[in-house]
Parts: C-alpha cells; sequence; structure tokens
C-alpha cells in the first residue's frame, strides 16, 4: 500500500504533516495534541463526542474562532490556533 | 403563611421585585406573587440596558432618577448581575441625525447628566467595528448593562431578607378591594400593586396596555468586539413608531464576550413563534453598522413582550377605579432602566414621603376612565 | 443595507441526515417518484452508525444502502447544517459555501441521536471522550495502535467499540457497562428472535476477548497521574483504578429532537411523535429513526422506508410495532443505576460550555429556570450535553429549543428569513 497523501498545516506556528482527507481533530489527535481550547474558567479540554455535537473540540481556523476541529478537514495551508 | 400582609405585588418581574423590596425596606409586611418564577417573564427577555432615554421629558427624568439610583444599589450587588458600567454610543449616520446628537447632548448638559459629542474619527476610536462613512454620535459614559434575571432575583432576595414573603407559581386570578384571589386561595391586604408588566389588563380591565413583541439573538463569544452599548440614533424614531414592525441597530456586549443583538417592534399580541423576516432584517440593519458581524455565530434568539402605553410612559400611582390598587406597569423596552426609580416612587406615594421626580406624568389616572 | 436572499432549492421532499434513516428514507421517496433532497453535515453519506472513510470498511447492508443512494436520483448535499425548519417547510441550510434554503412538500427529519453524557469528577479532563467520540475518530482514521482505553458506561455501542480499538491495535484494558449482569444476559437471551443481531453481538465480543467485560461496573472518577489517567471503577462495593491514556464513557443515546421541536412536533416520552407513516403532528412533516426512540439501525431503516413512502404520497398501512418492542427492551436492560447520580461532587462541572458546576444547579426547578439562573446550556452546543444531564440529576422536564437549531452564522439568518415565506399575517 502506497503511503497515504499528506498535507502540511500550521498549529500554533508550528508545521505540522498530516494525513489528506481526515479531520483537524484525527490529525490532532494522531499528533498527541489532546488539549484544544481553554474552557470558559479557564480549564483544558479537549474533544468528547467527535461528531459536532458538544463543541469541545473548538479551535481557530485560518483567524475564525469557534470552528469545530472534528468537523473541519485539513487543507494544505491551514493555520490552527489551539488555546492550550 | 406570617398572617395578613399589608401589601400584595403581583408579578416578580424586575419592576414587582423592586416594588416589593422597596415596601419591605419601608417597614410594611409585603407578599410578592408570581405565576412563574422570579424574573422569568419579560425581565428574562430584555437586554438589560441601563439607558438614559429622552423621548419626553419625564421619559428623561425617571431613566436618570433609576440610574442614579442603581448607581447607589452597584457595591451591594452579586457578581452574578454583571453590572458593567459600559455606557453607551449612539450612532448618527449622517448630519441630521449629529445635529440630533447635539440637542441630546445640550439637554443631557442642562440636567447636569455626563456625555461626550463624537465626531467620525472619535466614534471610530471608541468602536472600530462600526463601518466607515458615519457620522458621529453620542457617548454617555454612566449608562450600564447587568444580567436582568438576576437583578430580579437579587431584588427578590432582599425584599425577603427584609420580611417580605415570596410566593413563585401562584397564579393571581383576580384583584379586588380586599385583596387577591390566588390559585392558591385568597391573600388579603389593603393595598395591592399590580406588577403584571404585559399581563397587567387581564387583572385591572381598563389598563390600556398592549404586548409589543421584540426579537434578540446572541452570539458566540467573541471578546472586545465591541466595547459599549451601541444604538442607533434613529432607536427612538423606532421605538417611537406605532404602526408597522420597525427594527433599529441596538447590540450590547456581555460580560462572556457575547454580543446581544437587537431590537425589533410589532404589534402582533402574543405571538410566540420567532418571525424569521423580522429576525432577518433585524439582523441586517446590525452588518449595515458593524459589517464584520455577518461572520459570527448566533447561538439562539428568542422574543419578548414590552409592556406598551399609549404616551410610551409607563403607569405608575393609585388606580382612581378601586380602591387599594396601585399599578406599577407598562414600561415598555424601559423596564429593567426604571424599575429601581419606579419602586422608590411607588413607595413615596404609598407612604405620603415627598417624591424626588414630579410623580404626575406617570399617574395612572391618566388614562382612566374614571377620571378622564 | 440590502438583505441578501438565500438560494432557494425545491424539491417534493427534503431528507434531513443521510444516516441509515435518512438514506432510506431518500431512496424510497425518490422510487415512488418525487423529486428529494437529502442533506447530512458529514462530508459523506453514512450517519454515525455508517460512519467512513472507505466503502470497503463497512459492512454488506450499508454498502448496500450506499449504493443505492448512489443509483438513485436523489440528490445528495454533504456539508451542510440545517439550522432551522420555519413555517411553510422552510429548511435553512448553513453550508461551506455559505446559506441556501431548501422549500419542499414534505420534509423527513432523520438527525439521528448523540451521546448521553453524565458528569463525575474529571469528566472534562482531556483524553476523556464518549465511546461514539472514540468510535467517530476511530471511524476518521485516527490512529489508536498501541493506546490503553477504558471503555465504560451502558448500551450495546461498548461491544462494537471495544471490538474495532482492538482491531486498530489499541489494548482495551477494560469495558464497564453499568447494567447488572442479570439484564445484560437477559436482554442477549432476547436477541435470540433476531439472530443478526445476537450474532453480530458474538463477533464483537469475540473481537476483545482478551479484555475484561464487567456489568454492574462503572466510573467514579478520573484523575491524571504521571501523564496517564488513572480510572476509578467501582461496583458499588469495591473499587480499582485501572491506568489508560483515553476513557471512553457514554450513557447511551438521546434521540435529536431538537429539528422537530423547532418545526412544532409533539414529543412523547422516547421521542417525536409518529403514526404508520412515521408522520408527525405537523403537516408535512415525517420523522424516521432514532428521533423517534433509540432503536438501532435496522429499524431506522425500515422507518425510513415509511417515511419516504408516505412522503411521496403513498399510503403505508402499517407501522412496526418490533421496533417499538426491541426499544422498550433496550430502554429497560441498560436503565441507568440511581448511584450515578450521586457522582458528582460541589465542583464538578455539569455544563461543559459555561463550566457550570453541580452545587450552582438545584432540584425543583425548571430547566428553563436553571438555565436563566444559572446559564446551564446557554453555550454553543446549546444544552445537547448539559440537558440530559440535568434532566437525570435534577428532573426539570424538556427545554425549549430555540432558533437556530444550531449555532448558525447572523449572515446565514439574514438570508434565510430574507428568502422566507410572510409569517403571521393571518
Amino acid at each position: 500500500m502506497s503511503p497515504a497523501p499528506a498535507v502540511t498545516i500550521r498549529v500554533n506556528d508550528a508545521e505540522l504533516r498530516v494525513t489528506a482527507g481526515v479531520t483537524l481533530a484525527v490529525a490532532l489527535h494522531d499528533a498527541g495534541r489532546t488539549v484544544l481550547r481553554r474552557s470558559a474558567s479557564d480549564e483544558p479540554r479537549g474533544p468528547l463526542c467527535g461528531m459536532g455535537i458538544c463543541f469541545e473540540c473548538r479551535v481557530t481556523i485560518d483567524g475564525v474562532p469557534h470552528r469545530r476541529a472534528c468537523v473541519v478537514v485539513v487543507a494544505d495551508g491551514m493555520d490552527v490556533r489551539l488555546d492550550a | 403563611m406570617a398572617g395578613r400582609p399589608d401589601a400584595i405585588v403581583v408579578g416578580a418581574g424586575i419592576v414587582g421585585a423592586a416594588c416589593a423590596r422597596e415596601l419591605a425596606h419601608a417597614g410594611l409586611a409585603v407578599t410578592l406573587v408570581d405565576a412563574g418564577f422570579v424574573g422569568g417573564g419579560a425581565t428574562s427577555a430584555g437586554m438589560g440596558h441601563v439607558v438614559l432615554m429622552d423621548d419626553s421629558e419625564a421619559q428623561l427624568a425617571l431613566t436618570a432618577y433609576s440610574r442614579s439610583l442603581l448607581d447607589e444599589l452597584s457595591p451591594a450587588l452579586p457578581r452574578g448581575v454583571e453590572r458593567d458600567r459600559c455606557g453607551t454610543v449612539w450612532v448618527a449616520e449622517d448630519e441630521v441625525q449629529l445635529e440630533g446628537a447635539r440637542a441630546k447632548q445640550s439637554l443631557y448638559a442642562a440636567r447636569g447628566l455626563e456625555s461626550e459629542l463624537l465626531d467620525a474619527t472619535a466614534l471610530r476610536r471608541l468602536e472600530p467595528e462600526l463601518r466607515p462613512g458615519l457620522a458621529g454620535g453620542l457617548c454617555v459614559p454612566g449608562d450600564s448593562v447587568v444580567y436582568p434575571p438576576a437583578l430580579a432575583r437579587w431584588l427578590a432576595d432582599d425584599a425577603v431578607a427584609n420580611g417580605a414573603t415570596l410566593q413563585e407559581q401562584v397564579t393571581v386570578e383576580s384583584v379586588d378591594g380586599s385583596g387577591v384571589t390566588t390559585s392558591g386561595g385568597c391573600l388579603q391586604a389593603n393595598i395591592v400593586v399590580n406588577a403584571a408588566g404585559a399581563q397587567a389588563p387581564a387583572l385591572t380591565p381598563g389598563l390600556p396596555i398592549v404586548p409589543r413583541r421584540g426579537h434578540l439573538a446572541i452570539t458566540d463569544r467573541y471578546p472586545g468586539f465591541c466595547r459599549h452599548q451601541v444604538v442607533e440614533l434613529g432607536y427612538l424614531a423606532s421605538a417611537h413608531r406605532m404602526d408597522d414592525a420597525s427594527v433599529a441597530f441596538n447590540i450590547q456586549p456581555r460580560g462572556t464576550g457575547q454580543l446581544l443583538i437587537g431590537s425589533s417592534r410589532e404589534l402582533v399580541g402574543w405571538d410566540p413563534a420567532i418571525n424569521r423576516a423580522v429576525l432577518a432584517r433585524m439582523l441586517a440593519r446590525a452588518t449595515g453598522f458593524m459589517p464584520r458581524l455577518a461572520g459570527l455565530s448566533v447561538l439562539r434568539s428568542w422574543i419578548g413582550f414590552r409592556p406598551t402605553t399609549p404616551d410610551k410612559l409607563p403607569l405608575v400611582g393609585q388606580w382612581p377605579e378601586l380602591p387599594g390598587l396601585w399599578i406599577a406597569a407598562g414600561h415598555e423596552g424601559l423596564g429593567i432602566t426604571t424599575a429601581l426609580g419606579t419602586a422608590r416612587l411607588l413607595a413615596d406615594l404609598m407612604l405620603g414621603r415627598r417624591p424626588s421626580i414630579d410623580p404626575a406624568p406617570y399617574d395612572p389616572a391618566r388614562v382612566s376612565a374614571a377620571v378622564g | 443595507m440590502p438583505e441578501r436572499a438565500a438560494q432557494v432549492l425545491k424539491a417534493h421532499v427534503a431528507v434531513v441526515g443521510a444516516g441509515p434513516a435518512g438514506i432510506a428514507a431518500a431512496v424510497s421517496a425518490a422510487e415512488c417518484g418525487s423529486s428529494v433532497v437529502v442533506i447530512d453535515a458529514a462530508p459523506r453519506a453514512g450517519g454515525q452508525i455508517w460512519r467512513h472513510r472507505a466503502r470497503g470498511e463497512l459492512g454488506r447492508t450499508a454498502r448496500t444502502w450506499l449504493a443505492r443512494l448512489d443509483a438513485s436520483p436523489a440528490t445528495f448535499i454533504a456539508g451542510a447544517t440545517i439550522v432551522d425548519c420555519a413555517p411553510g417547510l422552510q429548511l435553512t441550510a448553513e453550508g461551506d459555501g455559505g446559506a441556501f434554503v431548501i422549500e419542499a412538500a414534505a420534509v423527513v427529519i432523520a438527525s439521528g441521536a448523540y451521546e448521553r453524557f453524565l458528569p463525575f469528577p474529571g469528566w472534562t479532563t482531556p483524553g476523556v471522550l464518549g465511546v461514539g467520540g472514540i468510535q467517530a475518530l476511530l471511524k476518521s482514521g485516527a490512529s489508536m495502535a498501541g493506546r490503553r482505553v477504558v471503555l465504560a458506561g451502558s448500551g450495546p455501542l461498548l461491544l462494537p467499540v471495544a471490538a474495532a480499538l482492538t482491531r486498530a491495535g489499541a489494548r482495551v484494558v477494560m469495558v464497564a457497562e453499568q447494567a447488572p449482569v442479570r439484564r445484560v444476559a437477559r436482554f442477549a437471551a432476547g436477541l435470540w428472535s433476531t439472530p443478526a443481531r445476537l450474532l453480530q453481538a458474538a463477533a464483537y465480543r469475540g473481537a476483545f476477548l482478551g479484555s475484561p467485560y464487567r456489568c454492574g461496573t462503572w466510573v467514579a472518577r478520573v484523575e491524571v497521574e504521571g501523564g496517564a489517567l488513572a480510572v476509578s471503577l467501582t461496583d458499588g462495593v469495591r473499587s480499582r483504578i485501572e491506568r489508560c491514556d483515553l476513557l471512553g464513557v457514554g450513557y447511551g443515546l438521546v434521540p435529536s429532537t431538537e429539528l422537530p421541536k423547532i418545526a412544532g412536533c409533539m414529543i412523547g416520552d422516547s421521542g417525536v411523535l409518529v403514526g404508520a407513516g412515521q408522520e408527525t403532528t405537523v403537516a408535512g412533516v415525517y420523522c424516521a429513526g432514532e428521533p423517534t426512540g433509540i432503536a438501532g439501525a435496522e429499524s431506522a431503516i425500515r422507518q425510513g422506508t415509511r417515511a419516504g413512502r408516505s412522503a411521496a404520497g403513498e399510503r403505508v398501512a402499517s407501522g412496526g410495532p418490533q421496533d417499538g418492542a426491541f426499544a422498550d427492551r433496550l430502554a429497560r436492560a441498560f436503565a441507568l443505576r440511581d448511584e450515578l447520580r450521586s457522582l458528582p461532587e460541589p465542583e464538578t462541572i455539569v455544563c461543559r460550555c459555561e463550566d457550570v458546576r453541580y452545587a450552582e444547579l438545584r432540584a425543583g426547578r425548571t430547566i428553563r429556570q436553571q438555565k436563566l439562573e444559572t446559564r446551564a446550556g446557554m453555550g454553543p452546543c446549546q444544552g445537547r450535553l448539559c440537558g440530559p444531564a440535568i434532566r437525570y440529576l435534577f428532573g426539570g422536564g424538556a427545554d425549549r429549543v430555540q432558533v437556530p437549531a444550531f449555532p448558525a452564522s447572523v449572515d446565514t439568518l439574514i438570508a434565510a428569513g430574507a428568502a422566507s415565506v410572510p409569517q403571521g399575517e393571518s
């Protein structure tokens, strides 16, 4: 099997090679990033429901806050800010 | 039940809760009754803007007086009331409206109320998300924002701490000269205060109060998007009209970083369904002033019913058609702003104290068939 | 400022959700000759249960239905969330390309279900996910090789997820089912009447035989110790601590009834009330699958087929009593034990969006009052997470649902409202 094609995203200014076509939540999970945001009372939080319901995996993508990592598919050059 | 109360206040919205508190502080035995829970009606649907308004001399007097009473109370308020003295920025779209802002400023100055005229540059410095090309505006720094259900709850709790009794989930079915009949039985008192908001006429036939529906929408958290309550100067014209559905730009930054977007006014009775076309017009009006709002995420929309009188002034005082019955209702969109002033005025009149402002413009006798 | 009206799509039948029920509804309605639009938020059809990256990962039933959808004249629109169902059967959709409106003569809501979460100390720790959350990550291609995983909570979902994790190279440390073993055994025995389900359950269990499956056991707390999760599990008498990298915990499924509620449909104890043809109490609105009550994929396909036909104008004679019976057996077998109510501590967060803690909430209040007084349910999940938990912990009935059904941009609401039919002029 040939290796899956990859794309490069930026996560808090660090480049990250990730499998093309996966959701951002999968890419961050595989990169070992478990904390994606701080809660209203400043607790660390990561993904919970995996299906777009709980809004725990909110991150800032290309300057737009409150995007759900579990429903957004990675794209080459995507700029991701984790509030972690 | 701790004996017969001196006064029964019907309706534990912010106005009723404030009245119960004033009367309890004055030493009266008060029972506060609500069909639902404290602050669960129009109070919970309102924006929570405590603001100077000058549609009439009497409106300015009551809003200014009430605002000063909130300033006095402020140190005692818990954090949950979310009081934020963020001030209001009134936006002038053109020279005509800017002229209106100048008139407002001189009026406020004459009453000793602080405000600052803004040119186009100063306006955008205060609120950079406003679109270019606006003429200017007026900043009223003494205005503030609260979370209305929490303020109503605090007022009711403080009434109870001063001897009042609170009955929630109790519906008042009728009022007569000797008290009220409720879903839980009869309750007698020499004084009854009808503070049932837009539902006041159901208990006191003849009160000319109608529900005037409004929509609001709230966004996710975008801290710093705006810093003041920002309102278009056309708002007063919108609030004054009584014809078709009208919308006006009005946005409020909450302590959470959320943005509360208003406003609309419709006379459609008690229709509880969101009108998508009106909601859309209201939001479009807002993006016309702050274009980047368009991309923000809305979490909820809802409607509330403002208790509206023909002359846009509340009814505060004795009802000439039934001895012992007092009215504190009909505050339209200013119930949160004027609850404290209303309550103090009511208590002053009831107890024969000298009111700090002239009570005549709010006297319910003006709309009574018995007098008129 | 001019209002930018959204593009309007017209169809005889609009189907919300492309899981088993939605696919069956779309295919069936199209076979009856109706023009059909089916919309799903995900990039591919399949819903949660048939979520996949490549069709080869799926079983035969799923592949067959996805192929039937491909071959059907029904139009499938991926990546769009339905955020409103306004009077006049007008759906507002928000996709990457912005908003559009769908006007249909009939709407089939097949919005599925989501996981029920109950709060316990430590449940907000990163690395604690739903059982369905771990499954979704796995099906979306996440690597689980070498990860130590504890699965806990309740319901039939635990088995396939444990099996899939094992196949993916994870080490399933333990599977803990809160329901007592006798109820689970009785449920399993009842599967003799549906041999396919029994075989499937046996196959799942076979796939993680190396891991303990303990009934009558639940998670009491989670702490972080030396970079790993330390999960306290208890059977009410004895407790043990298991260390792992990921904890999946979920307590069954909650029907997704937000859109039916906005449409005005009446809701019963187990979900949206429907008749023999899956018609709701609102004319032109049909509902199929989990929103009518949690009964699984086979039932969803049957309901979707009926809903599609009746939405297309065919008369559907009889309903499926077997759906209700299976749903009842499921609910009885995996009923939540009372001990779960006493897990939260005063500081335990109940509403994760607004960080409302257990001590702030009270019994004897309606859900709406809890919300107004504490902010619980005021965040972006719109109460989908804390609502069922607060109802379980404190009672208080159901909350009203407010527009939009999912967070939607200001622009979407403007465009949809500008395209909307006039309202309230009676």
